[in-house]
């Protein structure tokens, strides 16, 4: 072994206890901090999914970004126009199938074409205003969850009778309807069509659950009153990370204002990252404070290893080799403590993870864990980190000792 | 080495310990000693002579004059070049053993080969072996310092100075803590590095009796010289 290495060795191991105090103090801030890393990125990844799966990660509307230009920019090179209004143009997307068609060979994922409107659900004297989305069965379990959130029925029921609906299971229960109830829905342009229950979803957001149904995309564009219409896209990416990438590629090719998730989201987003930034600062701060006890004990060994370390620079020991014996001896226990909190960190999430949630409140029967081996890598390396800078200054310390100072008061 | 150039020597070296009132250890030394020497210094308790051993040593560094080993002086040299020097040309011994307790008596013998890094570990192995056995203490090797008794620890503590195969030897009262028995034989040992193996020693003792038995004294008083019995002449320049 090396010399270095097994001077550290021989200290660290001839100080059992000691040495597992130390040891235990980072293993405890390592295990800590895995199960918290655990548990917030769990809760976070928990909310993006519910997030993703509940809304598209795309959206393509029938809005622009920024007005389409006027004939007097084309025509001027220094033109201002002010108080323009602009002419009415049909709402919706046009050509939606041809744009479509355009997207399809490179988009990475599926694109589904729906009527977004709203309107009032009238059921049993009650009226409840909704948002109503149309959308085309076949389509629809490829840009959404849809599909699978269905607690009663399924998407093709939605061709079982003319006029067919999919309520929100918190919006069914508001109202008080169930599927086969007949209902009659409404809206501000004066349409008015009755429509029957075939089946309830649920996402678990309530917002969505209370106040969303969902009916063919010709349903939509009857309660719209326009033939043909699609005034939005709905775009599922396979990785939804890249969702902002793709969007501002559709944006670029077909000039509809296209929102990802990560834009429609963007101040949920930023709270993550002030979350993430908390939650890195209290592990930094259980590691930082298991790295007293390395100083304590680093501090301890150069204390009672001063004889030692006078005869070894008087051998010829040099000062950075002298350094090097204590700082390894902080490492080994900062690594040991790591590995012991590697233990530590999974008993913790196991037993977290087994705890059962029952609260009408939230769809989870358990907490959301995320087993990442980020986690333990950065919780081994501030753990070495804080364990280097705790046994560097005792060991720099102990390295200048001047070797005549301690064979002369030791003789 | 030029054929004139002693193994080590002392240019008006001076060292003051700084404090409210300074103190002096040692003024103005001029000293060279050569090859194959069995030096004493001697003198009276406060008489500087340990801290010329240190100095001579290169663990402590003069405030005045200059430290020369083979005619190359010391005083600019980095912190980690005199660990090099002492790590290749002096070996020490110390009053007391100061052996590495953790250690067994080979592993603190080992030490300073390990550092130096110039043999195998099998080459490190042997030569800790055969010092060991030179010394009488072939059966002690795997024990550590504690189980062995004041004078094997000592003979452990030369074996450990010889690690490296020094050309110096310095000892700062070898036999100070040793019984007479003890004492005898480390003195035994110290003189046949210089009859049989040419090294120099050069020991620090309060024993005029010891002392007397060596090939050359040097008297200190209130840290400087008084008398250098035996010196040669070509080699302190005088």
């Amino acid at each position: 072994m090396n010399l270095v290495l097994d001077i550290a060795w021989t200290h660290v191991s001839a100080r059992v206890r000691q040495t597992a105090f130390a040891v235990a103090g980072v293993a405890t801030g390592v295990g800590f901090s895995i199960m918290m890393a655990a548990l917030m990125e769990g809760s976070q990844q928990d909310f993006m999914r519910q997030l993703i799966n509940a809304l598209p990660h795309i959206t393509v509307s029938d809005e622009r970004r920024v007005p389409p230009p006027q004939p007097a920019d084309a025509a001027y090179a220094a033109a201002e126009i002010h108080g323009l209004t602009p002419s009415t143009r049909r709402k919706g997307i046009k050509n939606p199938l041809a744009i479509m068609a355009s997207l399809e060979p490179w988009l990475p994922g599926a694109i589904a074409p729906s009527v977004q409107t709203k309107g009032i659900l009238r059921y049993a004297s009650r009226d409840v205003p909704v948002n109503i989305t149309g959308i085309d069965p076949q389509r629809e379990p490829k840009v959404s969850q849809l599909a699978e959130q269905l607690r009663q029925g399924t998407l093709t029921s939605l061709y079982r009778t003319s006029n067919a609906m999919i309520l929100g299971d918190r919006l069914a229960e508001k109202i008080g309807a169930r599927v086969g109830s007949n209902l009659t829905v409404q809206t501000s342009a004066g349409a008015k069509l009755n429509a029957q229950v075939v089946g309830l979803s649920h996402t678990g957001i309530r917002s969505v659950d209370e106040a969303t149904c969902y009916v063919l995309i010709k349903t939509g564009q009857i309660i719209e009153q326009q033939t043909g219409l699609v005034n939005e896209m709905r775009v599922r990416v396979r990785d939804p990370m890249q969702a902002r990438a793709v969007g501002a590629r559709i944006e670029e090719e077909t000039g509809y204002k296209s929102v990802s998730w990560q834009e429609a989201h963007e101040d949920l987003l930023s709270s993550f990252v002030i979350r993430n930034i908390i939650m890195y600062t209290v592990v930094g701060a259980i590691l930082l404070v298991a790295s007293f006890g390395t100083y304590n004990i680093i501090s301890t060994i150069t204390h009672e290893k001063a004889r030692d370390i006078a005869i070894m620079k008087s051998l010829g020991l040099a000062e950075r080799t002298v350094r090097s014996i204590f700082v390894i001896e902080a490492l080994i226990i900062g690594f040991a403590g790591g590995i012991v909190g590697f233990a530590l960190g999974y008993v913790l999430c196991i037993g977290l993870g087994a705890i059962e949630i029952k609260s009408p409140f939230v769809d989870m029967t358990h907490l959301p864990l995320v087993y990442a081996p980020l986690h333990y890598g950065i919780a081994l390396g501030v753990a070495l980190a804080s364990s280097l800078a705790a046994g560097y200054l005792p060991a720099r310390k102990a390295a200048r000792v001047h070797p005549v100072d301690i064979i002369r008061g030791a003789t | 080495m030029t054929a004139s150039s002693p193994l080590i020597a002392t240019r008006g070296v001076t060292r003051v310990l700084p404090g409210i009132v300074p103190t002096t250890l040692v003024h103005n030394i001029d000293l060279a000693i050569g090859e194959n020497e069995f030096v004493a210094i001697t003198g009276p308790s406060g008489s500087g002579k340990s801290s010329l051993l240190y100095l001579l040593g290169l663990l402590d560094l003069p405030t005045e004059g200059e430290v020369l080993i083979r005619g190359r002086a010391t005083a600019h040299m980095s912190e980690e070049e005199r660990a090099a020097t002492r790590l290749s040309t002096l070996g020490f011994v110390f009053q007391f053993h100061f052996l590495l307790l953790e250690f067994t008596a080979r592993e603190n013998i080992m030490l300073p080969m390990r550092a130096l890094g110039r043999l195998s570990a099998l080459a490190m192995h042997e030569r800790a072996g055969d010092l060991l056995g030179a010394l009488g203490l072939g059966e002690h090797r795997d024990k550590r310092p504690d189980q062995l008794s004041g004078g094997q620890r000592q003979r452990v503590a030369v074996a450990r100075a010889l690690a490296n195969d020094p050309p110096v030897i310095l000892a700062d009262e070898p036999t100070g803590s040793l019984d007479s028995k003890s004492s005898e034989q480390v003195f035994a040992i110290l003189r046949e590095l210089v009859d049989a193996h040419g090294k120099t020693v050069v020991a620090v003792t309060h024993d005029l009796g010891l002392a007397a038995r060596m090939d050359r004294r040097v008297q200190l008083v209130d840290g400087g010289i008084v008398s250098d019995e035996a010196a040669t002449p070509a080699l302190t320049g005088g």
